[in-house]
């Protein structure tokens, strides 16, 4: 019968056989070293995109990976989205594993049909006889001069899409427990790494296989008078501007890290909600329809009697992401300054 | 049908695979790419020699007029039954069947991978889907096994038969089957896929897309275009600037075959032809049925705008279920009476599909949401 494997793929004990630091390493290491684990651990998993061979990869995340594993398993593919994410589901289908690269989230666009008409429906529409067990990893994300097309911030879009789930790392070892519990779903994951992180962010990773599970919010610091609800690279920049609130005010800022976009952690959100009574969401996205949309909707509809002020939304305008020009891009980029003005605002409503 | 898993937890990765020897074969030599012309298909008239180059038990000759004649009937019975108000949407297969029956009988039907279209009913059925399984998605049943009443009739799948399922955007299909047949050339199964498209098809993008990476990888599947000369109302002569559609598989670095989709046999051994190709590493045909669709493309369709009922007509008079009955009668496989038997059979088999179906309890509101996920 033709069915997608059981996901069983795990990471052996040691993330790090290249003898660099183990508690601490890059963003882009993590996710290296999670996918050379797995890559290791299980045959069936295979890596396919554009330049992810011979190139390593435009960022170099899946570097050396064509000598250690074979141009069968490590496949450098043609120009083409579609075909990429259409051969990963039929991989998935006949018994591999696949991880999918989008070179960049930009151009993801002539995937769309398979992403989001096959993969995602595939389960519902076979009434559950068949699932598609892929993992699509894509950098996205801007403040890297990347202008209109190496910057965008689109995954509202795939937020939007029944079948499909989300996630988008924030530190290193998330980025390899995320990576581990996409690696073994059994539904297609679109798993977003931002690309101003790959090589500016540290932090501890722990070895071995503990996946983080997906929909889980992480608690970033704790706080009583409000709480600011993001993710990606925007967990970093509202970490700046929620140290800076509280010190000039006193205030305690809670913040929160969806990690999950799809599926979302609504306990953790409206349970933050609640205690604080003021929220802030945060996203790197255009505004209309984005996540911070979805989450302000969500704390209204189901916390409002406990707000003591309107729900807050700091995005992106609406405006096409994002200029090349530098003063042009961080007009566009959300950064901790925004963040900060519109979080002393709502600690004083 | 006995099936064999093809998942095997365990399984070796096999490396035989060379990426990259795309042209180094001989059966990629420029004079086998191009693709074989045929005559007008109006005119062309079906040679009865060719039976005997079939090779074919009678047995199977018989199997395959039967597979003829209960596609046909069941196809028949499903478009009456949306004429009278029975089934709400239906699409039609009819003219088709002798291409896809040929295909079928090619392929190896207990191992190798079935990625269809819509218009494949011919070929799905005789790929292990049955009448009752067809009349439960016609009428969306609960029970129906391709998608418990989600889809539309006509979006087959099964993963127990190796039938992919599909969605009713046009060439999808086409780069999914290159990942099957990808792993099936690393995992070393041995299984051909072949997968299915009409000519409109071969005008997206996924087409060309799923064409040029089969050609590099050199994938055992097989492209199979059944060219009906229509995609809804527009023509061939402004969906394509070439006369077939196998043209363009000189473009992809493997061969491009084009047959008559009104004789079975014809297709028989060209499909055979590629499947053998494909079996042992020597990658990928697109192959060509030039056939006539009967029907408005859909239920919901009316040809007349479109298409000279003369045409139809002319079309319809070169039936290839009667072209191949006319054969067998010729060489004393069928008669009257064993021709009568077969359609008796046929017909108490879809009377009992289509009973079967309507007793049977459309699916619960309560679960419309489940399986979006796993567990759920």
């Amino acid at each position: 019968m033709v069915q997608a494997p059981e996901r069983t793929a795990s990471a052996p004990a040691t993330t790090d056989p290249d003898g660099r630091d183990e508690t601490s390493m890059t963003f882009v290491d993590a996710i290296q070293g999670t996918l050379r684990d797995v890559m290791r651990a299980d045959d069936r998993v295979v890596i396919l995109g554009e330049d992810v061979g011979r190139r390593g990869g435009v960022f170099r995340v899946t570097a050396d990976f064509l000598e250690e594993f074979g141009d069968d398993r490590v496949i450098d593919t043609p120009l083409a989205e579609s075909g990429i994410i259409g051969s990963a589901i039929g991989m998935a289908l006949n018994g591999l594993l696949p991880i999918a690269e989008i070179q960049f989230l930009d151009f993801i666009a002539p995937a769309m049909d398979q992403i989001m008409n096959e993969a995602a429906r595939l389960r519902y529409r076979s009434n559950n006889d068949f699932h598609c067990p892929i993992v699509i990893r894509a950098p996205f994300g801007g403040g890297v001069h990347g202008a209109l097309y190496h910057s965008q911030s689109i995954e509202a879009m795939f937020v939007h899409t029944p079948g499909l789930k989300v996630v988008v790392p924030a530190t290193p070892a998330d980025a390899r427990g995320l990576l581990l519990a996409a690696l073994r779903d059994e539904d297609p994951v679109l798993y977003l790494e931002h690309k101003k992180m790959y090589r500016s962010i540290r932090g501890p990773v722990p070895a071995g296989d503990e996946i983080v599970p997906l929909g889980v919010a992480r608690l970033v610091r704790e706080g009583t008078d409000a709480t600011i609800i993001t993710y990606g690279l925007m967990v970093h920049e509202a970490t700046l501007a929620a140290t800076a609130v509280s010190e000039e005010t006193g205030a305690s800022i809670e913040i929160i890290d969806l990690r999950s976009l799809k599926p979302l952690d609504e306990r953790a959100i409206l349970d933050s909600a609640r205690k604080t009574g003021k929220v802030l969401v945060v996203t790197e996205a255009n505004r209309p329809c984005s996540v911070a949309s979805e989450v302000a909707a969500l704390v209204g509809e189901e916390a409002f009697a406990y707000l003591d002020a309107p729900v807050m939304r700091v995005a992106a305008p609406d405006v096409p992401a994002m200029p090349f020009s530098p003063p042009l891009e961080q007009a566009f980029m959300v950064g901790a300054g925004q963040i900060g003005t519109a979080l002393r605002r709502l600690v004083a409503f | 049908m006995a099936t064999e898993p093809i998942v095997a937890p365990d399984h070796a990765i096999q490396r035989a695979f060379q990426p990259g020897a795309a042209l180094a074969n001989g059966a990629s030599d420029p004079d086998d790419l191009g693709p074989v012309p045929i005559a007008d298909p109006l005119t062309a008239t079906v040679a009865p020699a060719s039976i005997g180059d079939a090779g074919l038990p009678a047995e199977t000759l018989r199997q395959m007029y039967q597979a003829l004649v209960r596609a046909r009937s069941l196809d028949q019975r499903i478009w009456q039954m949306n004429r009278i108000g029975q089934a709400p949407f239906v699409v039609s297969g009819q003219g088709h069947e002798a291409a896809q029956i040929g295909a079928a009988f090619a392929l190896d039907r207990e191992r190798d991978v079935l990625v269809p279209y819509y218009r494949d009913l011919a070929l799905c059925l005789a790929w292990g889907l049955t009448p009752a399984d067809m009349m439960l998605s016609v009428l969306a049943r609960a029970a129906d096994p391709t998608s418990g009443g989600r889809q539309m009739p006509g979006h087959y799948g099964s993963s127990r038969l190796r039938i992919i399922s599909g969605s009713s955007v046009v060439a999808t299909q086409l780069p999914i089957a290159t990942g099957v047949a990808y792993a099936a050339k690393l995992r070393g199964t041995g299984q051909v896929t072949i997968v299915t498209f009409g000519e409109g098809a071969s005008s997206e993008g996924d087409f060309h897309e799923a064409c040029n990476f089969a050609g590099i990888h050199r994938l055992p599947m097989i492209f199979f275009c059944e060219n009906n000369q229509y995609a809804i109302s527009v023509p061939q002569s402004l969906q394509l600037a070439i006369d077939h559609v196998a043209d363009r598989a000189a473009g992809y670095g493997f061969p491009g075959v084009v047959v008559d989709g009104d004789d079975l046999l014809a297709v028989y051994h060209a499909v055979a032809a590629a499947v053998a190709q494909a079996r042992k590493g020597d990658g990928p045909t697109l192959l060509e049925a030039k056939v006539y669709r009967y029907t408005p493309h859909s239920s919901d369709d009316d040809d007349r705008a479109y298409r000279d009922q003369d045409e139809v007509k002319a079309r319809r008079a070169r039936d290839p279920v009667r072209l191949f009955e006319t054969r067998l009668r010729d060489l004393g496989l069928l008669d009257d009476e064993a021709i009568a038997a077969i359609q008796r059979d046929i017909n108490r088999e879809i009377d009992d599909a289509t009973e079967a179906a309507e007793a049977a309890p459309l699916p619960d509101p309560a679960t419309y949401d489940r399986h979006v996920y796993a567990g759920g």
